[in-house]
């Protein structure tokens, strides 16, 4: 953000999210996860883990809250309307939804804002980047995320997490962050570049299904759709225009309100870019 | 009952002694407290560097609570500060000349509480070592800091308050500089020789010398009120439930003033006691600082219950639910104790026969401290732990690392605050004759009532001053 920057796009700063905000985008990357598809095996987590570097916290960390998980699967179960006493309140059996939340790349992030040394900002691409060397740590960020997806780098991990010989399963593609740093999900950023890149070096445009984000490739039931929402013709853009929901609203209005897509915590105005497809239950439970 | 501020008989030379006497010969309890401060900031000192050397996850901090005591204990120091600018700048501004007597240490407490919130964010960072990237300097990368940031504001207000308040603290002291210059040997001669700029109490050295005091005043109270506001927007700006709230900015201010008060009664019985200073900080002195603190507590019990009517008539769902929460969750206890101290402790206040007892009133006033500690805790934390997302609702308690850096400030701040008085005078001596001067003017009964009450020149008192030494 340097002043010149600010001095030639002053009145473009002051056009909010709803008039499309003051970037001229080149994609707009999106993705849409449909909850009927989800089994909750958690193999986006997994996959995740492996393409993205992220630590493994260990097991008393873990129960600390201080995991890296940049795709957590988060489990909700309805009130049980089973009595027997087999069932745990803890662990009920039966009825679990299941909510892979991963950062939704909101195109009005309320994480942008407030770090104070601008690590965190908004890319053409319209993805939220986040720049870990300019991160001085302060966590506003996080606590200004509504879905907590940001992650911060409580200890330093790269010795406990990845002993000899684990280390040669980094992705070379990007970093290992050190302890003071605040990642999240970047929607693959290493792969998106990697494809821009070919797609540039072939003089095209990228294509849809060209790539896809870790976790979209390793659904077992393609529950994940990535791609661009920019490109009409594209999978993920379809999806949106089919269940009639809109970016730059926070409110979504429905000719047919059957129609499953929403988006999490809209009404906060966060514009987020991905969609989520309501789970239809056929049972009672 | 009527009673003098300050007995108008007193000579000018013993006030010189006394304050003088001060800085030499302490009680032992003022050593013993020296090293329990020293003591306490070894606790911080040890936790800081393990800390920094492990990382920020031995605070038990984790992915909602991603702030905590740390925090909490910068809005409770830079709130501290507030009430120095009020005794100083604003009583001064009004006439109130009750305030001469016990200025000058709350104005210490406001610079040295400023020291120790400066280096609660410092703390708190991840990459502590590259903090000046808050800071707009020049840089070949052509990278600036993000201006809409609260954070960035923060760096800007206090680094401003804290320079200017230095500058007030120091400029309101250059006259009891030269005294001490002309009463000290050794180091304290040149020392003070330095400090006094050449302080010879000259006509035009005194005009400049009030012009500025003013200017300085007049500068130091818009601050004072902006810097506690922007504070709160470390709060307000985000869109967390409990934090974003319009009135934050004026509960924060009263807050900030309410603490900072009680910790003037504080630091008042404790240097009465240490420095013998009975008859400059006098009862009826403390009678005047309790009422004030009184009425700052009614005011922020005000702000914070229309802040509870707010959220609870209000229609956002989650904050409404939050605030059900800190009442009966697992936080209830700190948030009740918090309002017991805050809200019904200040009453003790209202009666004569507290106000007049130094210990309950150095009981009363840790009380209220301990309350308003809690507030900025009960901000911080429950909104973290109850946030939009249900899934990462969490509980969090800090760990031993945070208590020892948390409770090594205060031993940090007490160590500052303790060198600052005994090697500069803790009472203003200048300004205290001043007040025995306009004192002297009303010695007969009836007006000595009135000026008891009300500080003003009366033009047609009788008995003329003595003019005894300058």
């Amino acid at each position: 953000m340097s002043l010149q920057n600010i001095m030639e796009n002053w009145s473009n700063y002051r056009r909010g999210a709803e008039e499309g905000g003051h970037h001229k985008y080149e994609h707009r990357w999106g993705m849409a996860i449909n909850l009927d598809l989800c089994i909750g095996c958690n193999a986006c987590s997994t996959a995740c883990y492996a393409e993205n570097n992220l630590a493994v916290v260990g097991k008393s960390r873990f129960a600390k809250g201080q995991a890296m998980h940049w795709l957590r699967v988060e489990r909700y179960w309805d009130e049980s309307q089973n009595k027997s006493s087999s069932v745990t309140p803890d662990y009920p059996e039966e009825g679990a939804s299941f909510l892979p939340m991963m950062c939704q790349q909101c195109n009005s992030a309320t994480c942008e804002p407030v770090c104070p040394v601008a690590a965190t900002y908004h890319t053409p691409d319209g993805l939220n980047a986040q720049v870990y060397n300019r991160c001085i740590g302060s966590r506003y960020c996080s606590n200004n995320c509504p879905y907590r997806n940001r992650y911060f780098n409580f200890f330093s991990y790269y010795e406990s997490s990845w002993p000899e010989p684990l280390n040669l399963q980094l992705n070379p593609d990007l970093t290992v962050r050190d302890k003071g740093v605040m990642e999240k999900c970047t929607f693959c950023v290493q792969r998106i570049r990697a494809a821009k890149d070919k797609a540039k070096m072939a003089d095209r445009k990228v294509q849809d299904g060209e790539f896809t984000t870790a976790c979209a490739q390793a659904c077992p039931t393609g529950a994940i759709v990535f791609g661009d929402r920019l490109d009409e013709t594209s999978k993920v853009a379809k999806l949106w225009q089919q269940h009639e929901v809109k970016l730059g609203v926070y409110k979504q209005h429905k000719q047919n309100p059957e129609k499953r897509g929403y988006r999490i915590f809209e009404e906060l105005n966060v514009d987020p870019s991905v969609m989520y497809l309501e789970r239809v239950r056929d049972t009672g439970i | 009952m009527i009673e003098k501020d300050i007995d108008e008989q007193i000579k000018w030379a013993k006030i010189n002694a006394d304050v003088l006497r001060s800085m030499e010969n302490p009680r032992r309890a003022y050593w013993i407290t020296f090293f329990i401060c020293i003591a306490m900031m070894a606790c911080a000192v040890t936790a800081e560097i393990y800390q920094y050397n492990t990382g920020m996850g031995v605070t038990n901090l984790n992915n909602p609570h991603m702030w905590d005591m740390y925090i909490a204990s910068f809005v409770f120091w830079i709130g501290m500060s507030h009430s120095g600018t009020l005794l100083s700048a604003i009583l001064h501004i009004i006439h109130a000349d009750w305030r001469k007597p016990i200025y000058r240490f709350a104005e210490a407490m406001t610079t040295f509480s400023l020291m120790t919130a400066g280096f609660f964010p410092m703390i708190h960072l991840g990459r502590v070592w590259n903090l000046y990237w808050v800071l707009p300097y020049v840089s070949d990368r052509g990278a600036w800091p993000n201006f809409r940031s609260p954070l960035v504001w923060d760096a800007f207000a206090i680094s401003t308050y804290l320079s200017a308040s230095m500058l007030f603290l120091f400029i309101g002291m250059i006259p009891d500089l030269a005294i001490c210059r002309d009463n000290a040997r050794g180091w304290r001669r040149k020392l003070y020789t330095v400090l006094s700029l050449g302080w010879i109490g000259s006509d035009r050295q005194w005009r400049n010398f009030r012009k500025t005091y003013l200017l300085m005043a007049c500068f130091l109270i818009p601050l004072a009120v902006s810097v506690h506001s922007i504070v709160s927007s470390d709060f307000a700006m985000s869109i967390m439930p409990g934090w974003h709230v319009t009135s934050f900015p004026p509960y924060f201010v009263a807050g900030a003033l309410y603490s900072g008060c009680a910790a003037i009664i504080t630091l008042f019985v404790m240097l009465r006691y240490y420095f013998r200073f009975e008859e400059y900080m006098t009862v009826a002195i403390m009678e005047k600082t309790a009422k004030l603190t009184f009425a700052i507590a009614m005011v922020w019990t005000y702000l914070n219950l229309i802040e509870f009517a707010s959220t609870w008539y209000g229609h956002d769902i989650y904050a409404k639910e939050l605030l059900i929460a800190k009442a009966v969750g697992p936080y209830s206890w700190i948030f009740w104790t918090m309002l017991f101290c805050g809200m019904v402790v200040p009453f003790a206040l209202a009666v004569e026969k507290f106000r007049r007892h130094m210990p309950t009133m150095f009981v009363v006033s840790l009380l209220l401290n301990l309350s308003m500690y809690f507030e900025r805790w009960m901000i911080v934390a429950p909104t973290l732990s109850m946030s939009h997302d249900p899934h990462q609702w969490d509980i969090m308690w800090p760990s031993i690392v945070q208590w020892a850096i948390v409770f090594g400030s205060f031993g940090w701040f007490g160590l500052l605050f303790l060198v600052f008085v005994k090697v500069f005078p803790s009472v203003s001596m200048y300004e205290v004759k001043e007040m025995v001067f306009h004192r002297r003017r009303l010695i007969n009964e009836d007006a000595a009532k009135v000026y008891s009450r009300r500080a003003r020149d009366r033009k047609d008192a009788t008995g003329e001053p003595e003019l005894e030494g300058a």
